[in-house]
């Protein structure tokens, strides 16, 4: 048994301890920030604090006295253990919030360190009208630029005097006597895909073509065409006509018509023109802009292939039938963005495309 | 084709409003344009006699003061016309009237005398273009109101005619379809009964019945040429948008406008001999009706005296032949000369006339005597004419083939069915003789040369039935393969650039072929085998373009011109490089499928077209902002734009140094793919960039396309994937400085084995703290086995043989 100190006896006494928890809860209240609260702790928890003394003396009790002694100290042990904790979790989410707080920035600032990309509205839209074909079961056929006068006029029913070659301001490499030009459209790649892939085919052709026109806000020597050919057994103009109103609607959306007016292609028979109803007015005209009050818009042509287009590419047009379509690309995408000036299209500003992104 | 509609109901009896026969002829293929309204803004304008007139002096021109009656009231009209005299009947337009183009009539004080009212010339009143002097009317009624009595109010149907439908060049065509479309009677102005041809008529030989297959003429004698238009003639004729020339010359183009027959009038007595229609001899010219002297081609087909040429054959008359005013005897021609002759002396002569235009697209042959019947007949009526009989009619017409047509052809072609009494009467309609069971025998009417064929015949039945009752069905095409290798790489290629920051544009496939002066290509450089280009676009850019560059440069520096100096634009396009020698075309037959060697040959003709990506940049690569500065553009720019772009197609590209036109020598690097060079990137040349005033520093990549498509992953082969604790390694070398990067960081590859799972180069230094004339390059190194965890040992001698090859290689030295 220790010694007897009197004095340390004192520790146990009831007012001790009550000033003791009193002492402590004001200090832990006090201290504003971890550091005086861990000095507090030290003070009021610690080896040599009043609970510990009062602890310690337990033991020199008399043993019919220590439970309580022991109850009571214990009480408040845990008592300003729990008020340390409580304070503590306060200071420290203050601590963390003051840290976040100065950690936080301006998450509005820009990042353009890098500026944006863009492909062209012209190539999407080739991308886009192909696809919808490639889902029919199409397949993209392409053919060069530079063409021979066979594949571009003669294989397509027009030969050398056909009046309909004059409607087609042909641009011809030097000197046109070697029958070289620029396909003036999409046309000839008809042939080379009939006379690759032969019967049946399913072909969609996007591509650039050159008149010679000159250059306005509505006008470019340069401009592009996307035509479909289908040539198989038993295929007639309704099937023109189902293909045409489920690419339309592909395109400028449900409930978008067409109408074929009867038009005059040498290289179809019986041809038409294609026109979709206004998708700005839907057809109910008056002073619409787009369409200029008709209520239609022209949109390409199309008819049935020519028994002789077939037979120049080797197809037995007893056996086969076919039809195509065409139409200008540059004149959609002006109908369906508001494009106001063509010239946009090829002058390659950055800001034209912009809008477009890579649009999906 | 300009059809009044008052001329059109002569023919065929719609009384259909004007909306809706415009809408029948463009459900039936003929595109109405416009229809326009005349006479709708004419008002108050009366017939009137000239009672008085008064020549006032002292004025610039001769003015007269007119007294006008119309019959119950007279009135005083200032005029400056002088073509009438008192007891004439005029077209006088009184105050609150109106003229067309909004012209209100007032009275007003003009020469120092009340105009009360305005005496109207033809071309006022919408009539005829004449302005040369005041309308002088008949034997009129007094005080009547113009516009009825002239029948000034008409509509005009502006038709677009496609090139097949040369009957449509003509009222007559026009109208038989619009009686067809509303199922009316039509009455056919070209099939009346006339005789013509005898012995004693003009002396006429065809030298080249298959460039004439048919040539009457007519003398009409006794014909006073100076004799006015009636203008109801002169209406007509403007209204279908010709102009009022002389009475004989408008007669014969009222039959053309009405008939589509085109016909000539000669002065009889200027044609020496006979007329022989033949082809043109070495060195024959004639002088046009437009005061051309023309240099004639042999196969020029002309009308011809003793004398020589006196007319294009279809296209255009002889001055020398002319009628005139005083002409008194009038030789009508009406022939029909061959298509396609026609067709070519006209673009040969650069000469498009009307009379060119309907041979060109096919006129009617058996028109030609009733065409010269009722010229014959109007000359005789309006100009005192005497028909001389008999005419000549010189007739060599081939006989038309029957097509044969099975009855259900056009419903497959249509896609419906069309039952027999349909197409016979469609094709009845159109003026077939229609004969036989099935198939039908059908033999189309002289005006229709375009049917030649059983889908001709189709397209007519489908036409007229409507192509809107064609029903919409969605044909079952069989499983396609999708897009191609080449069509999705493309795609990516673009996607990929887009995303790396550029911007794609599409410029002109043309080239100013000085534009590779600026770029130094040398002489014997590919690029130098430009196509050049017949009839170009812009003089400034005659041939197609060998490299993209031009373009993009030109497209650089427009938007650096509009504020944008920041750019980095690409274009994935065809470049064109000329074949050697004289390439030609060879000229293949259509009726069946070219053999493989005219195919091959028709191919070998064309230039090298080759598909490529080129992309230019100036400016800042990376912008200042509130990071921190930018980056201006540089050569590594350029070379990661094209490593962006393999990288997309899982292409293996390798860099190396290279030295080409228009890169700076130094900052050039070729790109490599399968060991071929495909391309070449970097900093442009700084004599290119002065040459063509671009910004400091610009960048440029040019490459072919080809061998990406080519080398494109399709299927990408991969491993496992170890999970075993990497082991990572620096290690710094000092080699020269002239030694690539890539060959070192290629022999460390090599030499640290396949264990080696990564390497990056992390530092290059050049500096004091190096030998002079070499650089130290520092790469990481991350070595990782399958199966194991590497001891330090193993890794440790990895490095050592890793850096025992880069000193085998490149000479390196391990950096202290």
């Amino acid at each position: 048994m220790p010694d007897y100190d009197p004095v340390a006896k004192d520790a146990l006494s009831p007012n001790v301890l009550d000033a003791a928890r009193k002492d402590a809860l004001a200090a832990f209240g006090a201290a504003t920030d971890l550091a005086t609260l861990a000095l507090a702790r030290t003070a009021h928890l610690g080896d040599r604090s009043p609970v510990a003394l009062a602890n310690r003396e337990i033991g020199v009790l008399p043993p019919q006295a220590r439970k309580d002694a022991g109850q009571r100290v214990g009480q408040l042990k845990r008592d300003l253990e729990t008020a340390y904790a409580e304070r503590r979790d306060v200071l420290e989410s203050e601590r963390d919030e003051r840290a976040l707080r100065a950690e936080a920035v301006d998450v509005t600032l820009p990042w353009d360190r890098r500026p944006r990309g863009h492909r062209h509205p012209l190539t999407l839209v080739q991308e886009k009208v192909a696809d919808v074909f490639v889902a029919m079961g199409y397949e993209v056929a392409e053919g060069p630029l530079v063409e021979t006068e066979w594949h571009n006029f003669d294989a397509l029913n027009m030969n050398a005097d056909h009046p309909a070659r004059a409607m087609q301001d042909t641009i011809f490499l030097d000197p046109p006597s070697r029958g070289r030009l620029l396909r003036t459209h999409t046309s000839p790649v008809q042939i080379r895909a009939l006379l690759a892939r032969g019967a049946p085919c399913y072909v969609v052709v996007p591509g650039r073509v050159v008149r010679n026109d000159p250059i306005d806000a509505t006008h470019s020597p340069v401009f592009h065409q996307l035509e479909c050919l289908a040539v198989d057994e038993g295929l007639s103009m309704a099937h023109l006509r189902g293909t045409i109103d489920t690419l339309s609607q592909a395109v400028f959306g449900e409930g978008i018509v067409s109408r074929l007016r009867p038009s005059y292609f040498p290289f179809t028979e019986p041809s038409a023109e294609v026109d979709l109803v206004c998708f700005v007015c839907g057809g109910t005209a008056g002073g619409c802009r787009t369409c200029s009050g008709e209520g239609w818009i022209e949109w390409g042509g199309c008819g049935m292939v020519h028994p002789r287009v077939l037979r120049a590419a080797g197809v037995d047009p007893d056996r086969y039938s076919g039809f195509a379509f065409g139409m200008g690309l540059d004149r959609l995408l002006m109908f369906r963005h508001g494009i106001t000036d063509l010239r946009h299209l090829f002058e390659g500003d950055v800001r034209f495309s912009e809008p477009f992104g890579t649009e999906v | 084709m300009r059809v009044p509609l008052s001329w059109l109901r002569e023919y065929a009896d719609v009384t259909a409003p004007v909306r809706e026969i415009a809408a029948a002829l463009v459900r039936a293929g003929f595109e109405v344009e416009q229809v326009e309204q005349v006479g709708t803004d004419i008002r108050g304008v009366v017939t009137a006699e000239v009672l008085q007139i008064e020549e006032l002096t002292g004025f610039k021109k001769p003015i007269r003061h007119v007294r006008v009656g119309t019959g119950d009231a007279e009135r005083q009209v200032v005029c400056g016309a002088a073509n009438f005299s008192v007891g004439d009947r005029v077209a006088v337009a009184l105050p609150g009237g109106e003229l067309p183009g909004g012209f209100a009539i007032t009275a007003r004080e003009t020469y120092g005398r009340v105009s009360d009212g305005m005496i109207c010339s033809a071309r006022e009143l919408g009539v005829a273009d004449d302005h040369t002097g005041i309308l002088v009317l008949g034997d009129v009624p007094l005080g009547a109101d113009v516009v009825d009595l002239l029948h000034l109010r008409d509509e005009v149907l502006d038709i677009a005619v496609t090139p097949d439908r040369g009957y449509g060049f003509s009222v007559r065509g026009i109208a038989r379809e619009a009686a067809t479309a509303f199922g009316v009677p039509f009455t056919d102005p070209g099939v009346a009964a006339v005789p013509v041809g005898g012995p004693g008529g003009p002396a006429v030989a065809v030298d080249d019945p298959a460039g004439c297959s048919r040539y009457v003429a007519r003398v009409v004698t006794e014909v006073d040429a100076t004799a006015a238009s009636p203008v109801w003639l002169q209406r007509r004729i403007t209204l279908a948008g010709m102009r009022a020339i002389s009475l004989v010359v408008d007669v014969t183009n009222y039959v053309m406008l009405g008939l589509g027959q085109p016909l000539h009038a000669f002065d009889q007595s200027t044609v020496q001999g006979r007329i022989v229609v033949r082809r043109a001899r070495p060195g024959e010219r004639l002088r046009t009706l437009d005061d051309v002297d023309r240099a004639l081609d042999a196969e020029d087909l002309l009308i011809t005296d003793d004398s020589g040429p006196i007319a294009i054959a279809g296209v255009m008359g002889g001055q020398s032949t002319e009628v005139t005013a005083g002409t008194r005897q009038v030789l009508i021609e009406a022939a029909h000369f061959d298509p396609v002759s026609v067709g070519r002396t006209s673009r040969r002569h650069g000469l498009v006339s009307e009379a060119s235009k309907r041979f060109e697209r096919g006129v009617d042959p058996d028109l030609a005597p009733v065409a010269a019947e009722h010229a014959v007949r109007l000359l005789a009526d309006l100009a005192g004419g005497t028909p001389a009989e008999p005419g000549t009619d010189v007739d060599a017409r081939p006989r038309r083939e029957s097509i044969r047509l099975v009855l259900a052809a056009p419903g497959r072609r249509a896609g419906r069915d069309y039952d027999e009494a349909t197409v016979r009467r469609r094709l009845t309609e159109v003026g077939c003789h229609v004969a036989g069971a099935d198939p039908l025998e059908v033999t189309p009417p002289s005006w229709r040369p375009d049917l030649t064929e059983a889908v001709d015949l189709t397209e007519e039945v489908i036409r007229l039935e409507g192509y809107d009752t064609v029903p919409s069905e969605l044909p079952a095409a069989p499983a396609g393969r999708g897009l191609t290798v080449t069509q999705r790489a493309r795609r990516w290629v673009g996607t990929a650039l887009a995303n790396a920051g550029y911007v794609e544009v599409t410029p002109y496939p043309f080239m100013d072929p000085t534009a590779l002066d600026s770029l130094g290509v040398p002489a014997d450089d590919p690029r130098r085998r430009t196509a050049r280009i017949a009839n170009p676009v812009s003089d400034a850019e005659p041939v197609l373009r060998t490299t993209l560059l031009p373009g993009l440069l030109t497209v650089l520096l427009r938007n650096v011109g509009r504020g944008l100096p920041d750019v980095g634009v690409f274009e994935i396009g065809p470049v064109f490089v000329d074949r050697a020698g004289e390439p030609t075309a060879p000229r293949v037959g259509v009726a069946h499928r070219p053999s493989e060697d005219e195919l091959a040959e028709l191919d070998r003709a064309l230039p090298v077209e080759r598909e490529q990506l080129g992309v230019v940049l100036a400016g800042a690569h990376e912008r200042a902002g509130w990071w921190g500065p930018g980056r201006p553009v540089a050569w590594v720019d350029a070379i990661e734009a094209a490593r962006t772009a393999a990288r997309s197609t899982h292409t293996r590209l390798t860099v190396r140094r290279g030295s080409v036109p228009p890169w700076h020598p130094g900052r050039c690097a070729e790109l490599v793919v399968d060991g071929a060079v495909v391309g070449h990137a970097g900093e442009l040349h700084p004599r290119v960039v002065d040459a063509m005033g671009l910004p400091p520093g610009c960048c440029a990549v040019e490459l072919d396309l080809h061998p990406l498509w080519a080398s494109a992953a399709t299927v990408v082969r991969t491993g496992p994937l170890s999970t075993f604790p990497p082991a990572a390694v620096d290690v710094a070398l000092v080699v020269a400085d002239d030694v690539p990067a890539s060959e070192v960081e290629a022999a460390l590859r090599a030499g640290a084995g396949p264990t080696l799972e990564s390497i990056r180069l992390f530092d290059l230094y050049t500096g004091d703290r190096v030998p002079a004339g070499s650089k130290s390059v520092a790469f990481s190194l991350r070595f990782r086995a399958p199966d194991t965890t590497l001891t330090d040992e193993q890794v440790n001698g990895l490095r050592d043989s890793a850096v025992a090859a880069a000193a085998e290689r490149t000479g390196a030295v391990l950096r202290g």
